[in-house]
C-alpha cells in the first residue's frame, strides 16, 4: 500500500504541468450512450490541457445507477466524478453528498447553461451537477408517410390528431406502424413515457398531501387512450419496446411517428444508421385538447462530484472541460454540428451553424416547454416531470410501470393495473413514512 | 482407525474452512438480521432507529411477496425438470458409440462456460427480439406471427435461457455416471430379452439416482439466487420477479435496506425449506 | 465399453448426437459469427449465415473503447487466485471429513452448502460498508477473498467426495510405515486425488469467472474484471448486435478455450463420487 502511494506520489511529482498543479488521475463513472463514448475518445485533449489522467468506468444505465448510488450513500469514495441524471442530482444535493458547483471560472460561463437544465440540476438555487447534454421529448414523424396519408402535422398537435394520423399511416401489410411508443417496464423507460402522457391529460402522481392519484379519472383516461391507440396503430409486442427498440424500428422505416427523447433526432437523421434520414419531420409533443401541459419531459445527463473526494480540483477542471463551449466546438470541428451534445447551453442555439441543423429549433422549443417545478395542471408537492424527485420514486415507478406493461401485453385490464398501482404507491409511501 | 491424535488433528485441519465459512455466514447474517429490525433508508439519512417487526410484516404483506415465491419455485422447478430429463436423454445419447464423440461432447458442454449476463444478452437480443431476433425470422419464414418472447412467454423464456446454461452441467455428471454402469449387467438384461424401456427404467435409472441427486442439489443452490438473467431480460416485469429479485428491488431500487433485509431473512427461510424438502426426497441417495 | 453395434446404428447415433450438439452450441456459434459482421448485416432480414463480408472492425472498435487486457488480467487473477486459496483451505478440511468422520460430518457439509443460499443483494450494503472499513473496495484482493468464500463450500464438498473414493487402507499402510500426517497428505493422498483436485479447480475457475454480482458491485476502475467489461456494452443507444457480439466473444473466449482444452479432466473429475 505504502509502496503504491510512494509510486503514485513519484509519478505525480514528475509530471508537474504548465499550470503548476499536480497531475492526478481521476476516476469517472459514466453511462454507455453515444455522446459519453464520444467524449471518452477526446480524453487526450483534456489530459493535454491539464495534465490530469482519466480512468473511465463505463456501465449500462441501470448498473451505473445502482453502482453510484451504493457508493454515494455509503461514502465509498470510489469515484471522483459521477454521471447522474436530473432525478438524482437534487436529492443528493439536498443530502450534502455533492460538491456545489459554484465558483466555476469566468470563461466557463455557468449562466449560459439553459435555465430549465440549471433549475433541474439545482437544489435551493445551487448547481450540483453540470449538464453534459439535455433532452426533452418531441414527435419525430415520417414526412413521406404523412403526405401519403393526406394529412399535415401542425407544429403543436393534440393527442386526438396523433391518434387519427397514426391510424391513417398504419399499413400493417407493409410492416408500417402508425406510431411507436415506449411500453417497456422501468421508471426511466415506459414509466417516464406514460407519466408525461398522463401529465398531458391533466393527471398527476400525487396530490398536495402525497396521496397517490391513480384512482382519479385522468389516469384512467390517459392509460385507456394510450392502450387503445397502440392497439390500433402500434407495433406488435410494444410492451417490451424501450428507447433502443423504437429507435431501431424507426431507423428501419417501420414507424410513422415516434414520440421520444429529442436526442434521438440526430440518430434518425444520420444517413449512416437510418434508412429514413431525409424524410423526418419534428413537432412538439402532444397534449389532450384543452389541457395546458404537453407530454414534454426534461432530462439531463450531468456530471457531479461526490463530496469527500480528494481530487476535487481536478474533477472540477474535468467538468469545466467536458461541459464547456470549447468542447462543443471541438466536436463540431471533428464530427460536424449535428453530433455535438445538445440541450445544455443557450449559446449553442444561438450559433448560426447549429441553427441549420434540422432538429435544433424544435429541441430548444421542447426543452423550453418543460417546467419541472410545475409539471402538471393541478398543483403537486414535488419537482420533476417524468419523475418525482423523492428517493422512493425509482422503486415505486418501476413496479407501477411493470403493472402497466402487463396491460400493454394484454395480461390485465386498465382498471386492474391502476388499482394495483394505487396500492403499490400507497404501500411504499407508507413504508417511507409519508 | 481414528485415534485420538488424528481426531484432534482432523479438527485442526477443518478449522480454517469452518471458521471462515462461519464468519462468511455469520457476519452478513447478523448484519442482515440487525438491519431487518431497523428503519434503514440510505437516501433519507441512513439508519433511523428500531422499528420492531415492521419490515417483516410489510415485506410479507406486500402484494408482490407470494407471487414472487411462486415464480421462484416455478423457475427452479422448471429448470430442474428440463435439465434432468434432457440431461438423462443427452447422456444416454452421448454414451452411444459414434464418430467424433469428443467434439460433440465439447459442443454440448460449451454453454456452461458462458457468463450468465452474456447468455441473457445474446438470447434476448439475437434470438428472442420480436423484430430482429432469429426466432422472429424463423416464425416469419413459416408464415407465423413472431411472438414477443419477453412479454408473452416471459417465464418460459427465462426458464429456457437458464436451462440452456445448466443443461451441460447435468449432462456431464449424468454421463460420467452412465459410463460407470457395468455394461455386462446391461448386456445380460439385453440377452434376457428385456425391452429397451424396461432396461432403462429398472437398471439405468436407479443407477443414476445418486448423480441426479447431486445435479438437483447443486443446481437448486445456484438457481434459487439467479439474478442476471432476469435483470437483463425483463427486469422483473411480466410475472418474472423472483424472491431474490424482489429483494433487489427493495434494497437498490427503493433504497429501503431494512425492508430488503427482512426479505433476505425470508429468502434464507425459503432456501432452508427447499433444502430440507430436497434432503427428504433425495438425501437418502447421498451417503454424505 | 466396447459394445458391438451395427454401422447403421452408429451412423444414426452420430447424426443424432451431432444435430443435438450443434443445436446446443448454436447460440455461441451465432454470436461468434455475428461479431464478424457489419452492424447492418447483423440485423439483415433474412439473416445471413456465412456469406457476408467478414470484418474485424467490431473487435477494433471494442479494443479502442476499453482496455480489454486489463479486464482480462483482473478476471484471470481473481478466478485463479480465489480458486487456489480455496483449494489450500479446503484440502485439509475435506481430508478430515473423509478419513476421520464424526457424527457431525454430514451436518457440517450440508451447513456449508447452505451458506451459499443467502441472497447476495440482501447483504450488499453490509459488505460494501465492511469493504470501505477494510480498504478493500476496488481491489483484486477483496474480490479474491469474496469469491473464495462463495465457492469454498462447493470446493470442500467436491474434494470430500473424491477423497472418500480413496481406500482408507492405503493411508493406514502409509501410517504403519511411519509417515507423518503431513507426508501422508502430501505424498500419498494428493497424488491419488490429482484428477479430482484438477476438476475441482476447473469448475471453480469457471464459477468465479462468471460471477457477476460481487465482481460488478465491489469494483470501479482498478479491479474490474470481464463482467464489468460486458456491462459497458449492454443496451447502449441503438442496437449494436455486432459490437455486442464482439464484446461477448471476447468476454467468454478465454474461459471457453480453457474449458475445451480441459474438458477431459472435467468429465473425468466431475463425478462427485457418483462412480461406484
Amino acid at each position: 500500500m505504502s509502496l503504491r502511494n510512494a509510486l503514485r506520489a513519484a509519478t505525480a511529482v514528475s509530471t508537474i504541468t504548465a499550470s503548476g498543479a499536480l497531475a492526478e488521475t481521476i476516476t469517472i463513472a459514466t453511462v454507455n450512450n453515444g455522446d459519453m463514448i464520444r467524449m471518452q475518445g477526446y480524453t487526450d485533449d483534456f489530459t493535454a490541457k491539464t495534465g490530469h489522467e482519466v480512468e473511465w468506468v463505463t456501465l449500462e444505465e441501470n448498473v451505473l445507477r445502482q453502482r453510484v448510488t451504493t457508493d454515494i450513500t455509503t461514502k465509498g469514495g470510489q469515484f471522483d466524478i459521477m454521471t447522474i441524471g436530473m432525478y438524482e442530482t437534487p436529492i443528493w444535493g439536498a443530502n450534502g453528498w455533492l460538491v456545489p458547483l459554484d465558483g466555476l471560472s469566468a470563461e466557463y460561463d455557468a449562466d449560459d447553461i439553459l435555465p430549465a437544465m440549471r433549475n433541474g440540476l439545482s437544489h435551493d438555487g445551487t448547481l450540483y451537477a453540470a449538464p453534459f447534454y439535455g433532452e426533452s421529448s418531441m414527435i419525430m414523424y415520417r414526412t413521406d408517410l404523412m403526405e401519403k396519408a393526406g394529412m399535415t402535422m401542425p407544429d403543436a398537435p393534440t393527442w386526438e390528431f396523433i391518434r387519427e394520423a397514426a391510424a391513417a399511416m398504419t399499413d400493417r401489410d407493409n410492416d408500417i406502424n402508425g406510431i411507436c411508443l415506449r411500453g417497456k417496464a422501468g421508471w426511466g423507460e415506459g414509466g417516464a413515457f406514460i407519466t408525461v402522457t398522463a401529465n398531458s391529460f391533466g393527471a398527476r402522481w400525487f396530490d398536495e398531501d402525497w396521496t397517490a392519484q391513480f384512482d382519479q379519472p385522468e389516469w384512467k383516461e390517459a392509460l385507456t387512450f394510450f392502450v387503445d391507440m397502440m392497439a390500433e396503430s402500434g407495433p406488435a409486442g410494444y410492451a417490451t419496446n424501450g428507447f433502443n427498440e423504437n429507435l431501431s424500428l424507426f431507423q428501419q422505416g417501420k414507424c410513422g411517428m415516434w414520440i421520444d427523447a429529442t436526442v434521438a433526432a440526430s440518430f434518425v437523421t444520420n444517413p449512416n444508421d437510418s434508412t429514413v434520414a431525409d424524410k423526418v419531420g419534428f413537432a412538439l409533443a402532444p397534449n389532450k385538447d384543452g389541457v395546458e401541459k404537453r407530454a414534454n419531459w426534461l432530462w439531463a445527463w450531468a456530471l457531479g462530484i461526490p463530496a469527500g473526494t480528494q481530487k476535487e480540483d481536478a474533477a472540477k477542471q474535468f467538468i469545466e472541460w467536458a461541459t464547456s463551449k470549447d468542447y462543443i466546438e471541438l466536436v463540431a470541428a471533428k464530427e460536424g454540428w449535428a453530433n455535438v451534445p445538445p440541450g445544455a447551453r443557450t449559446s449553442l442555439y444561438a450559433t448560426a451553424e447549429y441553427q441549420e441543423v434540422p432538429f435544433a429549433k424544435m429541441t430548444l422549443d421542447s426543452i423550453n416547454a418543460a417546467d419541472p417545478t410545475n409539471p402538471t395542471v393541478k398543483p403537486v408537492p414535488y419537482v420533476g416531470i417524468q419523475f418525482v424527485a423523492i428517493p422512493e420514486f425509482a422503486g415505486i415507478a418501476t413496479e407501477v410501470s411493470q403493472e402497466f406493461s402487463a396491460v400493454y401485453a394484454g395480461q390485465q385490464s386498465v382498471d386492474e393495473a391502476l388499482e394495483k398501482a394505487q396500492a403499490i404507491t400507497t404501500e411504499a409511501m407508507e413504508a417511507a413514512g409519508y | 482407525m481414528a485415534t485420538k491424535a488424528s481426531r484432534s488433528a482432523a479438527r485442526l485441519m477443518m478449522a480454517p474452512a469452518v471458521i471462515l465459512l462461519l464468519g462468511w455466514m455469520l457476519v452478513p447474517l447478523i448484519m442482515t438480521l440487525w438491519f431487518s429490525f431497523r428503519k434503514y433508508l440510505p437516501l433519507r439519512g441512513g439508519d433511523l432507529g428500531w422499528t420492531g417487526f415492521d419490515n417483516y410484516v410489510r415485506f410479507v404483506s406486500s402484494s408482490a411477496f407470494w407471487p414472487s415465491v411462486q415464480t421462484t419455485l416455478i423457475i427452479v422447478g422448471g429448470v430442474l425438470l428440463i435439465t434432468v430429463c434432457f440431461g438423462v436423454l443427452l447422456a444416454l445419447l452421448l454414451d452411444q458409440p459414434m464418430w467424433g464423440q469428443g467434439v460433440v461432447r465439447i459442443l454440448v458442454i460449451a454453454p456452461f462456460f458462458v457468463m450468465p449476463t452474456v447468455s441473457a444478452l445474446v438470447w434476448k437480443n439475437m434470438f428472442m427480439d420480436p423484430t430482429n431476433g432469429l426466432f422472429a425470422h424463423l416464425f416469419k419464414f413459416f408464415g407465423a406471427t413472431p411472438i414477443s418472447w419477453m412479454s408473452e412467454a416471459s417465464l418460459p423464456s427465462i426458464i429456457l435461457i437458464v436451462s440452456w446454461q445448466w443443461l451441460p452441467f447435468a449432462t456431464l455428471i449424468l454421463l460420467t455416471a452412465i459410463q460407470s454402469l457395468d455394461s455386462e449387467q446391461l448386456e445380460a438384461a439385453e440377452m434376457d430379452g428385456a425391452p429397451v424401456l424396461k432396461r432403462f427404467w429398472f437398471i439405468i435409472l436407479p443407477h443414476l439416482s445418486r448423480a441426479m441427486t447431486v445435479v438437483i442439489l447443486i443446481q437448486t443452490i445456484f438457481l434459487l439466487s439467479i439474478f442476471a438473467e432476469i435483470f437483463v431480460t425483463t427486469g422483473g416485469a411480466f410475472g418474472t420477479r423472483t424472491l431474490s429479485y424482489l429483494i433487489f428491488q427493495r434494497v437498490l431500487e427503493s433504497q429501503n435496506v431494512g425492508l430488503g433485509s427482512a426479505g433476505g431473512v425470508y429468502a434464507i427461510i425459503l432456501a432452508n425449506i427447499v433444502a430440507i424438502f430436497l434432503m427428504r426426497i433425495v438425501g437418502k441417495n447421498l451417503d454424505a | 465399453m466396447a459394445r458391438a453395434v451395427t454401422p447403421k446404428r452408429k451412423a444414426i447415433n452420430t447424426a443424432l448426437a451431432w444435430a443435438v450438439g450443434l443445436l446446443i452450441f448454436f447460440p455461441i456459434l451465432w454470436t461468434i459469427l455475428t461479431s464478424f459482421k457489419t452492424e447492418a448485416q447483423a440485423i439483415n432480414d433474412p439473416p445471413i449465415f456465412l456469406f457476408f463480408d467478414w470484418t474485424l472492425e467490431n473487435y477494433a472498435v471494442v479494443q479502442e473503447r476499453s482496455n480489454y487486457m486489463r479486464f482480462l488480467w483482473n478476471s484471470v487473477i481473481i478466478a485463479v487466485g480465489s480458486t487456489i486459496i480455496g483449494i489450500i483451505i479446503a484440502v485439509p478440511a475435506a481430508w478430515s471429513m473423509a478419513f476421520v468422520p464424526s457424527r457431525r460430518t454430514k451436518d457440517i457439509l450440508l451447513w456449508m452448502l447452505s451458506t451459499k443460499m443467502l441472497p447476495a443483494v440482501g447483504v450488499l450494503y453490509p459488505i460494501y460498508l465492511l469493504f470501505i472499513e477494510l480498504g478493500l473496495l476496488d481491489s483484486r484482493a477483496g474480490l479474491v477473498i469474496v469469491l473464495m468464500l462463495i465457492n469454498l463450500p462447493i470446493i470442500v464438498w467436491m474434494l470430500y467426495t473424491y477423497f472418500k473414493e480413496i481406500p482408507g487402507e492405503i493411508l493406514e499402510a502409509a501410517r504403519m510405515d511411519g509417515a507423518s500426517l503431513k507426508e501422508e497428505i502430501l505424498y500419498v493422498l494428493t497424488p491419488m486425488a490429482i484428477p479430482g483436485i484438477a476438476s475441482t479447480v476447473l469448475l471453480n475457475i469457471i464459477l468465479a469467472w462468471n460471477e457477476a454480482f460481487w465482481t460488478l458491485n465491489l469494483t470501479a476502475a482498478q479491479a474490474a474484471p470481464l463482467t464489468a467489461f460486458i456491462a459497458s456494452y449492454s443496451s447502449p443507444e441503438g442496437l449494436f448486435y455486432a459490437k455486442l457480439s464482439a464484446a461477448s466473444t471476447m468476454a467468454i473466449a478465454p474461459i471457453l478455450i480453457l474449458g475445451w482444452f480441459s474438458q477431459k479432466q472435467l468429465v473425468r473429475g466431475l463425478t462427485f463420487g457418483a462412480v461406484k
